[in-house]
């Protein structure tokens, strides 16, 4: 394709509030020094230009954006270390068995049609989900107090409670662990709600900011939303004991804060799918109301499907009932009803006995081959001597490591060594192997013993 | 499970067991707000906190979707179900099309993964979507000035452009069809894209009120985006004449309006994927920058696997480039990324020239079930009703869906005595239909026309 380097004809913008627009965007920031040419065809439009003349490149996302730029690197020494996508010791991705399984099964059933699903999705799915999160003698479904509804794994859950609240609850205000994922604070911010942070990580004890957690939270105003993760924190994975969830509960309920936990990697931290619900199933006891996000994106290796939940566990069923209803019209001007096969998926392995205990057991391995990669690099850095505490790599949970490397370290370690992970020091653990991590290992130390 | 713990104090705390009955959480709007401090390990069952979603009330069913809800509570067997745009087999079955199993097939045998798709979806899948709408050697494809991203569905196309024309062209105005999809005012409702109409539907005719439209495209303040469905009105199955579209696009042009179509059902209408692409091509040739969003649902029986994409027509490569980048930074604190299943299934099909001539051949049959059964029911309604009232319009209207001009109080009747499920703007899903109840919905329809008001 050649390029073209010429002048776009000006006021091309019928409109005085659309060069209005424009000159803010150019005013924000300029896109890259890439081509911008117009083509000046035959068949242009009346204007000459572009209606989307002030439209600027937007930047990559900073998190899948790690990938894009791993994918342009020609290195074959490179790592990527970005997404939090579960790869194997040989560096592959992975369906798990019993999800191929539990395709094959779908395959095979001649009964099967493609039509919409309910606003809600797959009601299976939303029943099965809530007993997997709640446990399934949960007072709060015996009683049905709770509505589930399908949504578009974690984000969607997320966007769509969001939007729920924003409508319909007193308080717009959430708060979200300081630092997050990064997609939370756009995903509440675009579903209509103010977005302040409340203290977390303390990064001179790589550990929880506990008081600072308690102080922030007590000043918050009474009935604000929370955003708690319930377990392998993202991007820190340092999560609260269970006696410190207990005073977060405590807290919360006394100033009535409403808690919308975020449960992406439920079975993965731990290798315990009940062990990693706890602190949701602790809120859930005491009778008050919540706000659960799933995704079956990490520990059902489902990510490109989709799959997730949205439950709100309500004081009772007649509320439940009213609120899925309204559910339903944020659902529907969004995306109509959700995909079909993700669930599906999901469904037939949670309703199977069999299907379901083989696939804790894959879970288990997953979480455990993450544990070693874990022990394995920190072991090489105390081989190699690397300076520094190192300790949090094996303290933390989940999926990631905040290595605690600043941005400069990061950019150095990607540009002399093609690994690839987020600016803020995260690494994806599932991303190592036994033969990667000597090389992992290399680009630590070496921005450890030299200033960059 | 632990017992919870109660703290003597201002803290208010349930016990595990709460018998419904003795809370007192109601509707009438009191305020059941008891604490309770227990000083033993006997749990007394004692209303706390009020929900704090005590004041939210009842949304009311879906209009569409929740005609089938209706239709499934219903136990009479003359039931019909007309409601939702669901191609049914002439014995009223779901369809699911042999080349979908076939694709399906073939990917699982392949093993492909699960990956994250990134924001804009499959790469193979877009492509192929910008090139069935457009054509493969179109110059707006060649000279890469089409951004296309992967949706979820019509609906989900439709909201990503809807948020993009709120974020980059605030105030702006879409101007929508009189009637159109229900849905559509509400995606540009939570989108927060202001709204109007332009006249579309003449009740007397039960034709399109074309001079109507035209004086309402005009009307419309400079540079608002219009919404057209690309073929196949829905809900009145009436379609402008190709002479009609150039006027469309004269107008269009002349005011400096965007174009914005719906196309949810290329191939589907006429039975052929060109043919119904036309008025998107005309539009394309002026060299115009317009928005298209499409669906897979009933072309490709790919319902709920809600697979669509937004397609951007811009004057440049590098309007598209930037566009695209911009609908990425919508789609991503939405849902991060599209479902992958449909967008191969989509793929798969299209990229492979057997199954793209067996997708094509069942399209046609389905496309062809409608007009048989259009023609069937126009004959059944001729020769029982003996008013001379023209019933043509049925023959003239396209696609699934027949606008019959029966008012509420005449669709509430339809289902009330006849247990003919329909949405109440008059609208009926001929792909619901069989030859076998055309006798009987022809009936049902006259007797509504002609003894209800």
């Amino acid at each position: 394709m050649t390029t073209e380097f010429s002048s776009s004809s000006s006021s091309s913008s019928p409109s005085d509030r659309r060069i209005g627009a424009l000159l803010r965007h150019l005013t924000a920031g300029s896109d890259s020094d890439n081509l911008s040419s117009v083509y000046a065809s035959p068949t242009s439009g009346a204007t000459g230009g572009s209606v989307f003349a002030h439209l600027v490149q937007a930047p990559e996302d900073p998190i899948l954006g790690v990938t894009v730029a791993y994918n342009k690197d020609p290195s074959p020494v490179k790592l990527n270390l970005g997404v939090g996508a579960y790869r194997t010791e040989e560096g592959k991705p992975l369906v798990l068995n019993v999800v191929r399984k539990a395709e094959q099964q779908l395959i095979n059933d001649r009964t099967r049609i493609k039509e919409y699903l309910p606003i809600v999705g797959l009601v299976e799915f939303n029943k099965l989900s809530a007993k997997l999160i709640l446990g399934a003698d949960s007072p709060a479904i015996r009683e049905n107090r709770v509505t589930t509804v399908e949504c578009l794994s974690g984000t969607g859950s997320l966007r769509v409670g969001g939007e729920f609240l924003a409508k319909h609850y007193h308080q717009k205000t959430i708060y979200i662990t300081q630092p997050t994922w990064g997609n939370h604070p756009k995903i509440f911010t675009l579903a209509g709600l103010t977005v302040k942070t409340y203290r977390y990580y303390d990064p001179s004890t790589r550990g929880l900011n506990f008081q600072g957690l308690l102080e922030d939270l007590g000043a918050a105003p009474p009935g604000s939303i929370v955003l708690l993760h319930a377990c392998a924190h993202n991007p820190t994975g340092v999560d609260p004991t269970i006696q410190q969830w207990e005073q977060i509960r405590q807290l919360m309920r006394s100033k009535g804060l409403m808690p919308f936990f975020d449960s992406a990697y439920q079975g993965f931290a731990s290798g315990s799918l009940d062990t990693d619900a706890k602190p949701i199933r602790m809120f859930v006891a005491d009778g008050g109301e919540c706000l659960v996000a799933q995704s079956y994106a990490k520990n059902m290796g489902l990510y490109g499907e989709r799959v997730g939940a949205l439950s709100i566990v309500c004081k009772s069923s007649d509320v439940a009932g009213r609120v899925e209803s309204q559910l339903k019209l944020v659902i529907r001007p969004m995306y109509s009803s959700p995909p079909i096969h993700g669930a599906s998926i999901v469904a037939v392995i949670l309703r199977d006995r069999n299907l379901f205990n083989e696939w804790t057991l894959e879970l288990k391995a997953m979480a455990d081959r993450i544990i070693s990669m874990r022990k394995q690099l920190f072991e090489a850095l105390r081989t190699r001597g690397t300076p520094g505490d190192w300790s949090h790599i094996i303290k933390q949970i989940g999926m990631f490591t905040f290595t605690g490397l600043n941005p400069a370290q990061v950019s150095y370690m990607t540009k002399e060594y093609h690994i690839y992970m987020t600016s803020d020091g995260r690494i994806s653990m599932a991303g190592l192997s036994s033969k990667t991590v000597p090389h992992l290992a290399d680009a630590i130390h070496a921005v450890a013993t030299k200033t960059v | 499970m632990a017992s919870s713990m109660l703290s003597l104090g201002s803290t208010s705390l349930l016990p595990r067991e709460i018998s419904k009955d003795k809370l007192k959480l109601g509707t009438s709007g009191s305020n059941p707000f008891l604490k309770a401090k227990s000083f033993s390990r006997v749990t007394m069952a004692v209303a706390v906190t009020p929900s704090r979603f005590e004041g939210i009330t009842m949304a009311p069913p879906d209009p569409i979707l929740g005609v089938s809800e209706a239709f499934k509570a219903d136990t009479n067997e003359m039931k019909l179900n007309l409601g939702v745009g669901a191609y049914r087999t002439e014995e009223l079955q779901p369809y699911v099309l042999n080349v979908v199993k076939k694709a399906e097939n073939l990917m699982l045998e392949r093993g492909d993964n699960k990956e994250y798709l990134p924001i804009e979806g499959l790469a193979a899948f877009n492509k192929a979507t910008a090139e069935l709408l457009f054509g493969a050697g179109h110059p707006v494809i060649k000279e890469q000035r089409v951004a296309t991203i992967q949706g979820l569905s019509g609906t989900g196309s439709l909201r990503v452009a809807a948020a993009l024309i709120e974020r980059y062209f605030p105030g702006a105005k879409v101007v929508i069809s009189s009637p159109t999809w229900g849905n559509h005012k509400n995606i540009f409702n939570d989108a927060k894209v202001p709204w109007s109409e332009y006249r579309y539907y003449d009740p007397k005719t039960i034709g399109l009120d074309f001079e109507g439209m035209i004086a309402d495209i005009k009307d419309a303040p400079e540079g608002s985006f219009i919404l057209l469905h690309g073929c196949a009105h829905n809900p009145t199955g009436i379609d402008p004449t190709p002479e009609q579209w150039v006027k469309i696009a004269d107008v269009i042009q002349e005011k400096n309006h965007i174009p914005f179509f719906d196309v949810a059902y290329q191939g589907f209408a006429s039975g052929s994927l060109d043919e119904d692409a036309a008025s998107v091509r005309l539009f394309a040739e002026r060299g115009m920058e317009f928005f298209v969003a499409q669906s897979y649902s009933k072309n490709l029986g790919l319902y709920a696997e809600r697979i669509g994409a937004i397609n951007v027509v811009c004057s440049s490569a590098d309007a598209a480039t930037r566009v695209k980048s911009q609908l990425k930074r919508i789609a991503r604190p939405m849902y991060s990324n599209p479902p992958v299943h449909g967008a191969r299934i989509v793929a798969n099909v299209v990229g492979d020239p057997t199954m793209f001539g067996e997708w094509k051949a069942e399209m046609e049959m389905m496309a062809g079930r409608i007009k048989t059964v259009r023609q069937e029911l126009y004959d059944s309604l001729v020769s029982k009703d003996k008013s001379g009232k023209d019933w043509s319009f049925i023959l003239k209207q396209i696609g699934m869906f027949s606008f019959t001009g029966l008012n509420k109080a005449q669709s509430d009747n339809m289902t009330n005595k006849w247990h003919v499920y329909m949405t109440k703007d008059g609208r009926i899903s001929l792909a619901g239909l069989s030859m076998a109840k055309c006798e009987y919905l022809a009936d049902a329809i006259i007797d509504s026309y002609h003894n209800v008001s």
